[in-house]
């Protein structure tokens, strides 16, 4: 079920658009916001409250690479993995996570802490490497200031 | 010091004008300008004649496509602008810096430009990870609403406008107009067969404009100084300012304003302070991932749309991306093959078979599993990726440091196969 405050939310964005449904991204992030991820209630609710099959707000959902449909944990690593990052040595930062989180990319820690993602580029070519946790960007990043950072997120 | 009309706000380390320093600094002049002195068609007449092109990347020019747009009291309403900030073309961050550093400049240009085409209402499509630049432009908006630039009846003339931001859940093919607008619409980001043009059917199907960041940026300023200023502004035919931005093993990677047709030479050399030391320059691309590499012979070459064009590659988005003489150009394209293999939007087959079915390749290459044949076959897939052979320009564009890259370092290809490994590993 969505909360109050959530379909609220949704129905706002959603008169913002000639037709409600283009408002389907708008509420998959508010879902998100909220949730953390989408899960396949919130896919029935949202294609409910947009007049829109489930399988349409799901075929939305699965194609954005920010749209999360399986769980992550509190805290969201995205590690830029495009060129300009590659050529400053983004793989190194990268295995250094995989080793200091014991996890792959994908994959969540056990304490539910982290999740580890790769991103297409971040717009710090100038500052790389380059990664995002949650909300907020670091950048000119290497194996030992990188745990500092993490030191920001439990 | 030449001229810097887009960033002359833009203070490092610093908050950005307020709407009140803004206009202490000559902002929103031109908005009432426009809106008080000229007609809407003026205003596009001006961006015509200033030959003003889109610095997305395709350098289109600017005034024609808002001639195609229908104009007058039995035109389809409501019409749209939709402000393309979507940036995530690899190797750019040049629309960053303007969003962030200079919100008011982007919403005054949003709604003199909504006003040359009488739109009703404007998008600006931001990249979701763009939070600090979604932030400030939602900040700028607020503020110019209050002091009446923005909403109904707008400094009293009757024109009115709306701008909503649509935070983007994420996707290159984002980049592509008729992909974005079918995401601005919630749905899946595939492009749209042209024709019908989105200047007559775009977003809902109404007339509506699509335009990149800083082609955006330039119009209250060809507004305010003129269109033979404008053309001054530039070394070479195309008009204007460019944002360039070096990255890659450069000593200071960066982007800056500089003159249209500035050399490839002066912003790695001069603004970039040259390679990393103990490095050797072994190619660029020119603007964004999407161009075909330029090499040592080219770097005297004023880059403009036409110069690097004729040159065989193209400006892009300006940024130029730098492979120095230690790093693998192999291992170069396989990283940006994959990001294209991952960004297919998976509609039109060459592009979603095609590009994974080359990064598999690449891969073996850099695994050093590399087989007789692989680059014949990389050169096949170059040929049917090729410009006219898929649905929209994501494959063509990939293609384009790929091909370039075979081309020119096919005994380092070549290597990989017969030392059944990277050489540099």
């Amino acid at each position: 079920m969505l909360t109050e405050e959530i379909k609220h939310e949704i129905e706002a964005e959603a008169e913002r658009f000639e037709r409600k449904q283009a408002a389907c991204i708008e509420a998959l992030r508010i879902v998100q916001m909220h949730r953390r991820w989408v899960d396949d209630e919130s896919v029935r609710d949202i294609a409910s409250v947009l007049d829109m099959s489930p399988d349409e707000v799901d075929s939305v959902a699965t194609f954005y690479n920010l749209i999360y449909r399986h769980p992550v944990g509190r805290h969201v690593i995205r590690v830029c993995a495009s060129v300009s990052c590659w050529l400053l040595g983004y793989e190194r930062l990268l295995d250094h996570l995989i080793q200091r989180l014991g996890i792959a990319v994908g994959e969540t820690t056990a304490d539910g802490r982290f999740t580890l993602l790769l991103n297409q580029c971040l717009g710090a070519c100038d500052h790389a490497p380059a990664l995002m946790i949650d909300q907020d960007q670091y950048q000119d990043l290497d194996v030992a200031n990188v745990e500092a950072v993490l030191e920001h997120y439990q | 010091m030449s001229e810097r009309p887009l960033t002359a706000n833009i203070r490092s380390n610093a908050p950005p004008l307020t709407v009140a320093e803004y206009e202490e600094a000559g902002g929103y002049q031109a908005l009432r300008k426009a809106l008080t002195t000229l007609a809407p068609a003026e205003v596009t007449k001006l961006i015509k004649e200033a030959n003003l092109r889109g610095r997305g990347g395709a350098g289109f020019p600017t005034g024609v496509k808002w001639g195609f747009v229908p104009m007058g009291a039995d035109a389809p309403r409501p019409k749209y602008l939709v402000v393309n900030a979507d940036e995530m073309e690899p190797g750019t961050f040049k629309d960053r810096l303007l969003l962030e550093g200079d919100p008011h400049l982007m919403v005054e240009s949003m709604i003199l430009s909504a006003y040359a085409i009488e739109a009703e209402i404007a998008y600006i499509f931001l990249r979701g990870e763009y939070v600090l630049a979604g932030k400030r432009v939602g900040q700028a908006i607020d503020e110019a609403r209050a002091r009446g630039y923005l909403g109904r009846n707008i400094l009293g003339t009757g024109y009115s406008l709306q701008i909503y931001m649509h935070m983007s859940a994420g996707r290159y093919i984002c980049g592509e107009e008729t992909a974005l607008l079918n995401s601005l619409e919630g749905k899946r980001a595939i492009p749209r067969a042209k024709p019908p043009f989105p200047q007559t059917s775009g977003l809902f199907g109404k007339p509506t404009i699509v335009n990149n960041v800083e082609t955006l940026c330039n119009v209250p300023h060809i507004v305010n100084r003129g269109v033979e200023w404008f053309k001054k502004l530039s070394r070479t035919k195309n008009g204007g300012t460019k944002l360039y931005g070096v990255s890659g093993k450069v000593k200071k990677p960066g982007v800056w304003e500089l003159p249209m047709g500035t050399t490839a030479r002066e912003i790695l050399e001069e603004h970039a302070g040259g390679m990393r030391d103990g490095l050797q320059l072994r190619g660029i691309i020119p603007g964004g991932a999407s161009t075909e590499f330029l090499f040592e012979e080219h770097l005297d070459l004023m880059m403009d749309f036409d110069t690097v064009q004729q040159a065989g590659s193209r400006l892009g988005t300006g940024t130029m991306i730098v492979l120095d003489d230690r790093t693998c150009p192999v291992g170069m394209v396989h990283n940006l093959t994959k990001f294209f293999a991952h960004e297919s939007c998976g509609w039109c087959t060459p592009c979603r078979e095609g590009l994974p079915w080359l990064e598999r390749i690449l891969k073996a290459l850099e695994d050093g599993k590399g087989a007789t044949g692989d680059l014949e076959e990389i050169r096949t897939h170059v040929k049917f990726l090729g410009p006219g052979l898929t649905y929209c320009p994501l494959a063509p564009g990939a293609m384009a440091p790929l091909g370039s890259a075979l081309n020119r370092w096919r005994d380092d290809f070549e290597k990989h196969i017969r030392e059944r490994r990277c050489p540099w590993r």
